[in-house]
């Protein structure tokens, strides 16, 4: 069956007959003491990630301009390109849940400072995870969904450099700074956010136009390699990981465990990706922050379909479900649950078929 | 004037913690601080209904727990978007043990 991703389309609209909007979604039972030791919130672990992530972008950095014009800046550019356009995903969506520091205002720096990086403005893509977050996954309704059936694989290859992401920001960036909001945010933005999203879009378009000219004043590639264009050319890890999350999976079900995966990955990906590869356990308990992530997993493990064990795994397990979605879009992954899990909850979907 | 209502025991709520207290055709949550200071606003989440007895309390604040509102439990003001609608409070108060609300 066809699918309409537009939030202001049909699909929109079936899924708001069918009883899939805002609904209640399946949870895992967890004791509720246990829970409340989970959902604790600390600033040392995210104080810690945090100097580490700005004191190796600035060595990254500093050893990249040093190393210039020589080819043996290029490793350097393209790790700090990695924590630019890829850790910073991670720390927008982590401070944007509020959950990676105890104190707000941690939150709300790093939070503007990855918003910024990734060029997602803060209002509109608070308002849209928390969308991603009531509709998960669900047609029509979640603004978020990076692979959509049929798979288009040169869009999807396309955006591995942000080719996709990168124009849509500017786009989006252009259209706020001149007062305006697109029609798909009018769906999910508080209308008394937008003129902060304006004054914020105004704000950034002032910072890139002063990086190109600061780019044509020198004469150098520098600046831009350094605000900017690590948007593209470090990306790839944020993307690599994040079809990894839905992908193959069921769409239009009310339980996570459908339409989202966990999956096992080495410390580094961990740290740019700040234990997001947990990733049925964060949108079943969003407010577990990100170092409970692992704990919370041992919790559920009981309820839950295996993880992936790596992320080669993981691919092979997805590439062939979307390369058959190409021709059969109903196509998709069901795990098993392991025995004595309670049965998945797949909603009003299944009881209106 | 409003009606005193027994709402639980004061001991059925731990230190920062809430549980949920139906009357009637509503749904409310009982709130105890850090301090054992006890509050009652109504039970759901002001942006999208969602119930506030699975949220986190944080000396005498409630957050939502799908999408981090959180709301001062006092005054029931919102302190953290996405909800933009304060929460509905009501005049609480511990006697002998129990916990009655005012609604």
């Amino acid at each position: 069956m066809p699918r309409d991703y537009d939030l202001t389309g049909g699909d929109a609209r079936r899924a708001l007959d069918a009883g899939l909007v805002t609904e209640d979604w399946y949870k895992t039972p967890i004791d509720r003491k246990q829970m409340k030791a989970l959902m604790k919130r600390a600033d040392q672990p995210a104080i810690r990630d945090t100097l580490i992530l700005f004191g190796l972008m600035a060595v990254f950095a500093g050893a990249a301009i040093a190393l210039m014009p020589s080819w043996w800046s290029v490793p350097f550019w393209l790790a700090y390109g990695v924590l630019y356009g890829s850790a910073m995903d991670s720390r927008w969506h982590e401070c944007g849940h509020g959950t990676a520091f105890k104190t707000r205002w941690m939150n709300q720096l790093v939070y503007q400072v990855a918003c910024f990086c990734m060029m997602r403005d803060p209002w509109c893509w608070k308002y849209s995870h928390a969308r991603h977050h009531s509709d998960t996954i669900i047609v029509g309704r979640d603004p978020e969904i990076a692979i959509m059936r049929p798979v288009v694989t040169l869009k999807l290859a396309a955006n591995l450099v942000g080719l996709v992401d990168v124009p849509d920001g500017l786009r989006r960036m252009v259209v706020h700074a001149s007062g305006r909001m697109l029609p798909d945010e009018e769906t999910y933005v508080e209308a008394v956010f937008y003129p902060k999203t304006y004054r914020t879009a105004r704000i950034w378009l002032a910072i890139y136009a002063l990086t190109g000219l600061a780019a044509l004043l020198f004469q150098s590639w520098i600046p831009l390699l350094l605000i900017g264009l690590p948007r593209m050319y470090g990306c790839w890890h944020m993307v690599m990981t994040g079809w990894l999350q839905h992908g193959g999976l069921d769409d239009n079900a009310l339980d996570h465990r459908l339409n989202s995966r966990t999956v096992y990955m080495n410390p580094v990906s961990r740290f740019i990706y700040w234990n997001m590869n947990y990733h049925v356990e964060h949108h079943m308990f969003p407010l577990v922050p990100y170092y409970r992530l692992p704990e919370l997993h041992a919790v559920c493990a009981h309820d839950f379909p295996a993880p992936s064990r790596s992320i080669p795994q993981a691919y092979a397990e997805m590439l062939p479900v979307l390369w058959r979605q190409r021709r059969d879009p109903d196509f998709h992954l069901r795990r098993p649950l392991p025995d004595g899990a309670h049965p998945y909850q797949k909603g009003p979907r299944a009881s209106a078929a | 004037m409003a009606e005193w209502i027994d709402a639980c025991a004061a001991d059925d709520v731990e230190e920062e913690d809430v549980i949920r207290f139906d009357h009637g055709d509503r749904t409310f949550v009982i709130v105890r601080d850090h301090r054992d200071s006890y509050y009652c606003t109504d039970g759901l989440c002001t942006h999208e209904d969602v119930h506030l007895e699975n949220g986190l309390v944080v000396e005498a604040t409630i957050e939502c727990p799908k999408h981090s509102s959180i709301f001062d439990c006092a005054t029931g003001e919102v302190e953290t978007p996405p909800a933009c609608e304060n929460l509905r409070t009501y005049p609480t108060k511990v006697e002998n043990g129990r916990v009655l609300v005012a609604l």
